[in-house]
């Protein structure tokens, strides 16, 4: 059974504390168990508590695949990128190297590329992912769009990315805030802006002690 | 001779914490599930709906449970993987004595042989001494059936005055100001009054580590327009998105709450109605706000006058408003006050018992509310009854069948405890679900205490750091090894299913308690069958009390997904929004909303007073404590879980830079922090998200690793919270970790 077509994953990172649950969770999963596929990081916490989870963003052209040499990755037809096929992997690390949003593991000891696969075993039979179900700030969203557009009317979706010369569009959704005319994210500029929130705030105290 | 039979290093290599990971059963995805038990999770107040999923005994996994109401499917790191606290090599599955012979410092015996000897011990400490010669430290992450027997088993079979429990270190000063201000201690308001809030005041809650499920609820109040204050010394990760943040210096909330206070009387954003038709007391507070000007609440706040005006002025407005907080106002030397404080702003406002006029106490221990209701606490008798009176005692005596002189007097907190065991007074202790080890302050005093006494016997899963130092461990249960209810942040009564059997001879809690009391052959009241035995008798006890749970089945339970207090009687539906205008209750008998003969809330001089400890030029530095989102409390579960350990292995002294840099400490240098009652060597952490007058370090670990060795035992004189937040320490950089 396919995903269904209307449900979609939503990553909106303002709501994010860094809890790691997902990654918790992520290592539950019934296809890779054991092994935690999110990546969930502090953006710079000497200045910021502000993280960011990142999954596979589901490239509607899958740069992963793109360049791997033994056509390994596969997107299905309700458009989720599997991990590597293990017949196939050689372990070249291409994928690792070409992703824009560094999201493909390599599993050194199985000798194969893994990543996020949005809990097919899970969202295939109608249920949420792993990360989505337990995120307990809502940082991931699993849902159809009128529900996540009905309960976070602030923000609203965008699914397109610059990464050098190359645009990528996504299965995958990034809130953003509203009226923001946010069109795309671009991925480089993107790590050299400062975390949000209150950078500095509390150096002036100093000052009044 | 409640000594240390070993070093701890040998201890630590015998009996843990050691790492349990997924291995085995748990990581083969072939194994199909014998069952799929519909529970919540064993840590924090949130109490989240979890499904376990069992094999052969054991829980191998989970599965979110989406249909409960409060976190709908949503767990922390520590709910994902709290069922590797199960199948535990660490687990004691037999009575263990104290044997400074034995390897690992301790030797199994024989499960009888173990109660009979606790039994004789204390007879003979009874005999000898007196009855309250035994003392009871018991917890709040027991279930509310086992929280009952503890009390019950105190007064009825040991007749000790001396019971306390370790609600003491974490809501008895939100408690004892509800109690001031409202004349009941339970949050005022479901959380679904968070998600419309035009305003959401979280004052000294880092919301998203140690209450996480309660973030979601602050951020779609966010998402529905509303506003966010936070009041903290560090940039949490809920800080860092608020609107307004008062980074208030530890220890000056009562001077923070009383400003706004003032600025709100000042600018007249009060409701004089309801001040009038529903409160008393308002204007001796008015008064006494009247010296908390901006500016002097600036100068000792240490918070900026702009962004105090900002806030009074975004709340004084607000139509509509949540305020909660936890125990960042709560572990001081005036945690009632600093509460107090906080409830004055609530009640000048108006916003409460109504939807989305709400306010509300956020719970840290999975029963912190149920186990604060029904009688382990030293002045308490079931159903937030008062020991002291008559008419309480009376009715308890008849629901236990004993005569009310029989019920003990009042005893002392859990820290006078230890004080009584130094004047000789408590010479034998129970303890059960409780680490004081780690999580008492000034813990060198604490060992000290239980090295003194004659008889020290723990009732516990693991080898704790507070076992450690008993003459007989007896091997007690797993949160999932047996059933019961407890109460939650909201106040929502909910029930606890078991899923598995507990392994070898270790049992369920209440019949190891009732085994003691028929080898002491004082067996009246301590023959139940079941925990629905006990709960059946805690209804009646409750009844008539403020916190009624006469109308609350275990079926009600389960078909309602939970019953909120007080519920007088089976075909009342629970009471989720206390304080609702026309309500009825026990106390006011239909005179107004709030739980005194009168129906109104009370009004409260909050007068600040400095930290008990303050800095000076010997200890210059401002030492604040608390948790991290992947351990809990004492950590005697989760530091035995790989994943979390994982996550944050060791504490960390978080500094700022400029505070960093008077001594010459930057990012991951080992640092010391000195109070007057410890050391403490730790890698430094250099972050601007604390303020530059302020360290701050978790308190989950033992050892050279425990912030509570240099934590000051200054205590609220109503409460008798310790101050854990705020002491005097002076700092320098180190060359290494500190030896045993």
């Amino acid at each position: 059974m396919p995903v269904a077509a209307n449900m979609e994953f939503f990553i909106d990172p303002n709501r994010c504390i860094g809890c790691q649950s997902c990654v918790a969770a992520c290592s539950e999963c019934d296809t890779h168990r054991g092994t935690s596929m999110i990546h969930l990081q502090y953006v710079d916490r000497p200045i910021s508590v502000q993280t960011v989870p990142v999954i596979c963003m589901h490239c509607d052209s899958p740069t992963c695949a793109e360049v791997c040499p033994a056509d390994a990755i596969k997107r299905t037809g309700d458009g989720v990128v599997q991990t590597a096929r293990k017949p196939r992997c050689i372990a070249c690390n291409n994928c690792v190297l070409a992703c824009p949003f560094g999201v493909p593991k390599m599993q050194a000891e199985f000798s194969l590329m893994m990543k996020c696969d949005m809990c097919y075993d899970r969202t295939s039979v109608g249920l949420k992912p792993m990360c989505a179900s337990v995120c307990p700030s809502g940082a991931l969203y699993f849902g159809t769009r009128e529900q996540i557009e009905g309960e976070r009317p602030r923000s609203e979706s965008i699914n397109k990315f610059q990464f050098g010369a190359q645009t990528i569009t996504t299965k995958v959704n990034m809130m953003v805030p509203k009226d923001s005319g946010t069109q795309h994210l671009d991925v480089l500029s993107a790590m050299d802006d400062e975390p949000a929130g209150r950078s500095g705030v509390l150096d002036s105290v100093f000052d009044d002690m | 001779m409640a000594t240390l039979p070993k070093d701890l290093d040998t201890l630590e290599n015998a009996w843990g914490p050691h790492l349990n990971r997924m291995e085995g059963i748990r990581l083969d995805t072939g194994v199909q599930p014998d069952k799929v038990v519909s529970t919540h999770c064993c840590f924090c107040g949130q109490q989240c709906g979890i499904n376990l999923k069992v094999k052969d005994n054991v829980v191998i996994g989970f599965e979110p449970r989406y249909d409960f109401p409060f976190n709908k499917g949503m767990l922390c790191p520590k709910g994902v993987k709290r069922y590797l606290q199960g199948g535990h090599s660490d687990r004691l599955t037999s009575a263990v004595r104290r044997d400074p012979e034995a390897e690992g410092g301790f030797s199994p015996m024989k499960y009888d042989e173990a109660i009979a000897r606790v039994a004789s011990e204390i007879q003979r400490i009874q005999t000898t001494y007196g009855p309250d010669a035994v003392g009871v430290l018991s917890g709040a992450s027991l279930t509310t059936e086992k929280a009952y027997l503890m009390g019950k088993f105190a007064r009825v079979c040991l007749k000790t005055k001396y019971i306390d429990y370790n609600g003491r270190l974490c809501m008895v000063s939100a408690g004892a100001a509800n109690k001031k201000a409202f004349g009941i201690d339970r949050s005022a308001s479901p959380w679904d009054d968070i998600l419309e809030a035009e305003v959401v005041l979280v004052a000294g809650s880092n919301t998203a580590e140690c209450s996480p499920i309660t973030t979601n609820y602050i951020w779609q109040a966010r998402e529905n327009g509303g506003k966010l204050i936070v009041v903290d010394p560090r940039i949490t990760p809920i800080a860092r998105n608020a609107d307004i943040f008062l980074p208030v210096k530890p220890g000056r909330d009562v001077a923070l709450f009383n400003g706004i206070l003032n600025l709100m009387i000042e600018n007249d954003w009060i409701d004089h109605d309801f001040i009038n038709n529903n409160t008393v007391g308002f204007e001796a507070v008015a008064g006494h706000v009247k010296q908390w000007t901006p500016r002097k609440t600036a100068e000792v706040t240490g918070v900026a006058e702009k962004s105090i005006r900002a806030a009074a002025e975004l709340w004084g407005r607000a139509k509509t408003s949540f305020l909660m907080h936890a125990r960042g106002i709560e572990h001081h030397s005036h945690g009632v006050e600093n509460v107090l404080s906080t409830i004055n702003i609530v009640l000048a406002s108006g916003r409460i018992g109504r939807p989305y006029c709400a306010y509300g106490t956020v719970v840290g221990q999975g029963n912190g509310q149920g186990g604060r209701e029904h009688g382990q606490k030293a002045d308490q008798l079931p159903g937030w009854r008062d020991i002291s009176n008559p008419q309480h005692r009376e009715y308890i005596a008849s629901v236990w069948g004993v005569k009310p002189e029989e019920i003990p007097q009042a005893g002392v907190d859990c820290y006078e405890m230890m004080r009584k065991i130094d004047s000789g007074e408590i010479k034998g202790l129970i303890n059960i679900c409780f680490n004081p080890v780690v999580s008492l302050p000034d813990n060198a005093f604490v060992k000290r205490m239980l090295e003194k006494l004659e008889f020290f016997t723990v009732i516990d899963f693991f080898l704790s750091e507070t076992a450690q130092y008993a003459d007989i461990v007896l091997p007690g249960s797993l949160h999932e090894e047996d059933e019961g209810v407890v109460a939650q942040v909201e106040g929502r009564v909910i029930k606890i299913n078991k899923a598995v059997e507990p392994p070898g001879d270790a049992k369920q809690d209440w019949r190891i308690i009732q085994d003691i009391a028929a080898a002491l052959d004082r067996t009246h009241g301590f023959t139940f069958q079941s925990p629905r035995e006990i709960f059946n008798e805690l209804r009646v006890a409750s009844k008539g009390g403020v916190a009624d749970y006469y109308g609350i089945t275990y079926e009600k339970i389960e078909a309602q997904n939970g019953v909120f207090w007080p519920c007088p009687a089976e075909d009342h539906p629970g009471t989720p929004r206390l304080f609702e205008p026309a309500s009825w209750n026990s106390v006011a008998k239909g005179a107004g909303p709030f739980y005194f003969p009168d129906g109104k809330a009370r009004f409260n001089v909050p007068a600040y007073r400095p930290p008990a400890e303050d800095v000076d030029e010997e200890y210059p530095v401002i030492l604040t404590t608390g948790r991290v989102v992947s351990q809990f409390l004492s950590g005697t579960q989760t530091r035995r879980i790989g994943p979390l350990v994982d996550q944050y292995p060791e504490p960390r002294i978080e500094i700022h830079p400029r505070l960093a840099g008077k001594y010459g400490i930057v990012d991951g240098d080992w640092a010391t922090a000195e109070s007057r009652r410890g050391t403490i060597t730790l890698r430094a952490q250099v972050v601007t998200t604390i303020r530059p007058d302020t360290i701050f370090i978790p308190y989950h670990w033992p050892g050279r690793k425990a912030a509570n060795q240099l934590t000051i035992a200054a205590q609220d004189p109503v409460s008798k919270i310790p101050e854990f937040k705020v002491c005097a320490v002076r700092i320098r950089k180190a060359d290494g970790p500190s030896v045993n």
